[in-house]
């Protein structure tokens, strides 16, 4: 637990200054997470710049093309509670509040939200191997206890898998993440934010040093009625998913116009298929569609020592959380399967 | 003039105005002058030894004081028996920063002592340690092969080792009608206190110490203290009035008393050390086991064998041992039985008791043993139990002091509607849920052990009472005031209990479900004693109205002595201590279990637990919808902290069978999930209806009081209803817990 | 490494101003008790994984574990020490004793905070929402029923 500076930015380009390129100079918004890292002494950072005075960074407002622009700055709650989430984008708002507590929704941020470390417990123990945190050093998880670990996507050096509900909601809804850097402004599509681990399973997304999450563009859509987040785990309430899906459909009368389906607790980066999806377009909204479009996504799923029982047990979530979809009144607090 | 009894009343805890306001002060939170603070460092390796350890860039930073390592450690206490404390396992105590030798992962291995907190915890991050690794072991199944008897010790007095053998249960197994043999198997367990193990020593001079510790006992780490090193016991002072749970934690002094007692001592300041959440998993823990158990029965339901053998994993250095093998012998008859109890030494941290330490992991296996076995004879579970109701202790055919077991199953059953329960597995439905009964017996040992009370009747007339003990929320204080308030017919208020202090009159350990039998029966005693030295003042007053009255002719009410036959002749306590010339009069008496007679007799508390799970018909995932026990454990002094202690441990149980769990890789020798976050104990959402019941269970022989002790009999029964309760929805046994619900799938 | 360690920071806490000179790797949660010596705020986990800490900032709950001091300047904190007035408790705390919503206590100040800003946030409607609201707030004692037994008693008679 190191000691470290601390910086007050007034303004964006200042905090994009400050940060330079040096990766030991992180950004501190809700500091849920980076704390937690700092406190393990996974993380040193050599300055912490302070962001929350970024007013720039903390509205919801309405995008031309009629969808949100969430500000990276606010809380997972004030998200999860607004009026235009609650009404464009439910499947978000549920997604958001099966993730974690109320108290560290009331402080975690939505740019925080998305650079969340694993919950791999080696990760998370500095003084054993894992090649996420000190590259080369190995992986025992994937010899080790391994029940929440990857079933998708997962390389010979990590199994890890990426923690956040939120970011599953946010996959399956084709959010645009926006950061700006010393390079300037980009965004980048969801997909592409997070990454696999292959080789390098240090980078958990495509963020270069230094750069600052400004912003998650939603699109607009025609999934406000019929989705539904549905999270399992070892405990009904703030425990991390072992299998989570976010699930929404755009029905006309029982045919499926579109369909997505996001799921997380399973790689190292919420998993969609576009393939699985693209089944279901202009199929009917039953059973039996949605168990074969949960094949399609879970192609290729591989289960380790403890936990090989994922790969089934997503694909009764799906097919559960696809009938949940088709009645959202179904749902119930936590995320928890319908009654 | 006749006072209203508070025994029986459902009186709210009286400190809990300290507690809801944030005024109660636990062991890191004491003011004192000039503190200095600590933070420990943990060895990172399992087994082998330190080879080097370089503290010179941690010494640098400022504000620090001071660094301990083995290498420069004060010369302490040499005799292992010094450190050998109350509740010390029979082999040879851990002694921190003893020398370089690593035992086991987590080890302490050095103590930063700095200005502040903050400075003292990054320090010990600059340490550079470096280690000679060894070879380890840490898996139970592996060394299955290893395991022996536990070695003898003054803990074997409590969990005595099991009978011998009866009959053949080998050829009762197979010639009986009805057989189960299963294989049950436990994980780790850490208490997680909500409190951080924590100490403030306060540095007085000339060799005296006053200690604000976690603890379970003042007293024995008063001794603890005192014998490592070498104080006076008058000069060293524990107190512990609020503790944040114990649950078995703190039977023991912990490694952070040790370091903050060491650290003071050598630096002459006070000093205050409180380890982390992690560090919360490097001093013992309730032990992984592998339990065999071979139970049959004839084709009437009546068992005719129980045989249970138990593996319990200890450290390489103490031989911590659990009663486990043979509960099922005082619970059921069986002309046939076998019980063995075995240990492996693993290099791990000793186990230390864990609520209901033993019959926790023994009731589980023997309760599921006899659920499977009543549905292979085709018995309804409850039925298969009241055939093989035992009157007197099958184990030893001697009677019970009370038991009202029976009573417990009837309510319990009636409360909860097993009648309606469809025997025949996954059968009962509610929309996607498998509803599924499970019920399961519970039992524990109902201890008393000695302790010593100070009565007092103070200036104002108010009665004082001390003793030692701690209050670790089960509701202690409140009922000491009770049991004392009711033998002067004082209201509570005009009653002051002093506790949580090793100079108040001596107290065992706060374990065993044990204190109200043991303070409380000391109270009575004191406070008879007390009754009559007042009396006898009372009596040679100067013109007293009681000076012929003999000892049976008076009685005390509302502060007063007076005549039965004539209550108006009264004299006020407070005038019989102006009488004293104003000095307050007391006495200090011994409680202690009436051994002689209750040589003839078996002693339990029991319970039935009634559980209602939904298991999701695809998914799998399990919630214990709500849960009725009913409890047998003679008088209960407050229902309403009773309550709170069954339903407590109910929550505890169904986090056994669902949820927590400590994670132990094998391969590197340590826990894995140390943390709140990744060992599961249930939250709010998880915990649904629950209902206490208590049975009426009158018992006049077991203690002054007719109590037993409510702190771990509402726990034993729970895990073993919700695994019953499981395969009832799902048709599938689990023999090991946690049950993961993905294991449904 | 050393920086330039102590900066002052100005926050109230119960109503009352206070200026501190704090590093910036000092958490609220140790400035409340090291500091202010405001101990009814609980330390147990330090990691935002039971919620004991829970502490009000400008009425919203949040873990003081998890947060900079540095990072509160201008903040209105109310701690456990500041929910009664004077000498009459808060319905809750009232609420907390009368159906013995705990055993050992070390809880409690953070379950009470917890529920005062949940019952503020106005989202839960049922017994079951309250429960899963009040999920980050762990109690090992296993005073689970009792806590949403006197939550409920005092949101139903706020309805």
């Amino acid at each position: 637990m190191n000691n470290f500076d601390y910086l007050q930015p007034q303004s964006v380009s200042e905090a994009v200054d400050q940060a330079g390129t040096n990766d030991s100079n992180r950004f501190i918004a809700g500091g849920t997470n980076l704390l937690d890292l700092w406190k393990y002494d996974l993380l040193h950072p050599a300055a912490l710049i302070d962001i929350n005075q970024l007013p720039a960074l903390n509205s919801i407002t309405e995008t031309a093309e009629g969808g949100l622009r969430l500000g990276a700055l606010c809380t997972n709650a004030a998200t999860a509670y607004h009026p235009l989430v609650e009404e464009r984008y439910p499947l978000l708002s549920k997604a958001i509040l099966a993730g974690a507590s109320a108290q560290i929704r009331n402080m975690a941020t939505n740019g925080g939200n998305l650079l969340q470390r694993t919950r791999c417990y080696y990760f998370y123990d500095p003084a054993v191997p894992c090649n996420k945190r000190n590259p080369g050093s190995g992986c025992p998880a994937i010899g080790g206890y391994n029940r929440m670990h990857a079933i998708l996507g997962a390389s010979d050096q990590c199994i890890a898998v990426f923690p956040s509900d939120m970011c599953v909601a946010l996959a399956a809804l084709n959010a645009v993440v926006l950061v700006t850097g010393q390079q300037g402004d980009r965004s980048i599509p969801f997909a592409d934010f997070h990454r696999l681990p292959g080789d390098q399973p240090a980078l958990d997304n495509t963020l270069l040093p230094g750069e600052l999450i400004t912003a998650i563009d939603l699109p607009p859509n025609r999934f406000a009625t019929n989705y539904s987040y549905l999270k399992l785990r070892d405990r009904h309430s703030y425990a991390f998913a072992l299998v989570s899906v976010a699930t929404a459909l755009d029905l006309d009368g029982d045919t499926i116009r579109e369909a997505r389906i996001a799921l997380g607790g399973v790689a190292h980066k919420p998993w969609r298929n576009e393939l699985a999806e693209q089944f279901l377009q202009g199929k009917a909204a039953i059973e039996a569609n949605f168990a074969a479009a949960a094949d399609i996504l879970l192609q290729g799923a591989q289960g380790y020592q403890h936990n090989g029982f994922k790969i089934p047990l997503a694909k009764k979530a799906i097919i559960r959380n696809s009938l949940m979809a088709l009645d959202p009144a179904s749902q119930l607090p936590g995320a928890q399967p319908s009654a | 003039m006749q006072s209203t009894p508070t025994v029986g009343k459902p009186i709210s805890r009286l400190e809990g105005i300290l507690k809801v306001t944030g005024a109660a002060r636990y062991a890191a939170e004491y003011e004192v002058p000039d503190l200095l603070h600590g933070y420990v460092v943990n060895s990172t390796i399992t087994k082998g030894s330190i080879t080097r350890i370089d503290t010179t860039q941690a010494m640098a930073v400022e504000g620090v004081v001071h660094i301990f390592t083995h290498e420069n450690r004060p010369r302490l206490a040499w005799f292992d028996l010094q450190y050998a404390d109350m509740d010390a396992p029979p082999g040879t105590v851990f002694k921190p920063l003893h020398d370089a030798t690593i035992h086991y992962n987590g080890q302490p291995i050095a103590l930063v002592i700095a200005q502040d907190v903050e400075t003292a915890r990054y320090a010990a991050s600059l340490l550079t340690i470096e280690y000679e690794e060894t070879s380890f072991d840490t898996c139970l199944n592996d060394n299955l092969h290893k395991a022996r008897k536990p070695k003898k010790g003054l803990a074997s007095v409590m969990k005595s080792p099991p009978p011998k053998p009866t009959g053949d249960v080998k050829k009762a197994f197979q010639q009986s009608a009805a057989q189960v043999a299963a294989e049950f198997r436990h994980s780790t367990e850490h208490h997680n206190p909500m409190e951080l193990f924590a100490t403030t020593t306060v540095y007085e001079g000339d060799g005296q110490l006053t200690i604000y510790d976690k603890t379970q006992s003042t007293i024995n780490n008063q001794l603890y203290v005192a014998n490592v090193f070498g104080l006076k016991y008058k000069y060293v002072r524990v107190l512990a009035p609020f503790v944040g749970g114990g649950f078995g934690s703190g039977l023991r002094p912990q490694y952070q008393l040790f370091l903050c007692v060491m650290a003071a001592l050598q630096l002459k300041r006070s000093v205050r050390l409180v380890l982390d959440r992690k560090q919360m998993f490097s001093f013992g823990h309730r032990p992984q086991n592998v339990q065999r158990l071979h139970f049959s029965a004839d084709d009437k339901g009546q068992l005719t064998g129980l045989s249970h053998t138990a593996f319990s994993a200890t450290s390489q250095f103490e031989d911590y041992a659990e009663t486990v093998s043979e509960w099922s012998h005082k619970l059921y008859p069986a002309p046939h039985t076998s019980f063995d109890y075995q240990l492996v030494s693993l290099d791990l941290h000793t186990p230390v008791d864990m609520r209901a330490p033993g019959g926790n992991s023994a009731l589980h296996a023997i309760e599921c043993t006899m659920d499977e076995l009543a549905y292979k004879l085709g018995i309804d579970p409850l039925e298969f139990r009241l055939r093989n109701y035992a009157d007197e202790d099958p184990s030893t055919g001697k009677p019970f002091t009370s038991k009202a077991l029976r009573a417990c199953y009837q309510l319990a059953a009636e409360q909860f509607g097993w009648h309606q329960r469809n025997p025949q597995p996954a059968s009962m439905k509610r929309g996607n849920k498998l509803v599924g009964y499970g019920m399961a017996t519970g039992i524990w040992d109902a201890f008393q052990f000695p302790a010593r009370v100070e009565a007092m009747i103070d200036q104002e007339g108010k009665l004082v009472i001390s003793n030692a003990t701690t209050d670790i929320g089960t509701g202690t204080l409140t009922i000491m005031t009770q049991i004392a308030a009711d033998e002067f017919g004082l209201p509570i208020e005009q009653v002051n209990v002093h506790y949580g202090d090793s100079k108040k009159p001596f107290s065992m350990f706060q374990g065993g479900s044990a204190t109200t039998a043991s303070t409380g029966s000391a109270i009575v005693i004191a406070a008879q004693a007390l009754k009559k030295k007042l009396w006898k003042i009372a009596k040679g007053m100067d013109g007293s109205p009681l000076a012929k009255a003999g000892e049976a002719d008076v009685a005390f009410d509302s502060g007063q002595i007076y005549l039965r036959h004539d209550p108006s002749v009264a004299i006020s306590l407070a005038a019989i201590v102006a009488a004293n010339k104003g000095r307050p009069i007391k006495t200090t008496n011994m409680g202690k279990p009436h051994l002689l007679k209750l040589r003839k007799y078996a002693k339990a508390t029991h319970s039935a637990a009634f559980v209602e799970v939904e298991v999701d018909a695809e998914l799998k995932t399990i919630t214990v919808t709500r849960a009725v026990t009913a409890v047998a454990a003679g008088k209960i002094i407050n229902p309403k902290t009773a309550r709170s202690q069954i339903e407590g441990s109910m929550v505890w149980g169904i986090s056994k069978a669902l949820h927590e769990a400590t994670i132990l890789d094998e391969k590197l020798g340590k826990f894995m999930n140390p943390n709140l976050a990744e060992y599961h104990i249930p939250v709010h959402a998880d915990i649904h209806e629950l209902d206490v019941i208590f049975a009426d269970e009158p018992d006049e022989i077991i203690n002054e009081l007719g109590v037993k002790g409510v702190g771990e009999i509402g726990l034993v029964a729970m895990p073993a209803a919700i695994a019953n309760a499981v395969y009832h929805a799902t048709g599938k046994r689990f023999y090991n817990l946690p049950i993961h619900f993905n294991e449904l799938l | 490494m050393s920086y330039p360690a102590a900066r002052p920071v100005t926050f109230s806490v119960n109503g009352v101003s206070h200026t501190l000179s704090l590093a910036p790797w000092v958490t609220l949660l140790d400035a409340l008790r090291e500091r202010l010596r405001l101990t009814g705020t609980k330390k147990g986990c330090d990691h935002g994984q039971c919620g004991a800490c829970t502490v009000l900032c400008n009425d919203q709950r949040i873990l003081s574990c998890m947060t900079l001091a540095v990072m509160k300047q201008g903040a209105a904190i109310t701690t456990i020490e500041g929910i009664a007035t004077g000498d009459t408790l808060h319905p809750l705390q009232q609420a907390f004793i009368d159906h013995d919503a705990f055993q050992c206590g070390y809880c409690t100040p953070g379950q009470i905070c917890s529920a005062i800003g949940m019952l503020r946030e106005g989202k839960a409607r049922t017994r079951t929402e309250v429960k899963e609201l009040m999920s980050g707030n762990l109690c090992r004692c296993g005073a689970n029923k009792t806590i949403i037994d006197a939550i409920m008693e005092v949101k139903e008679s706020y309805e």
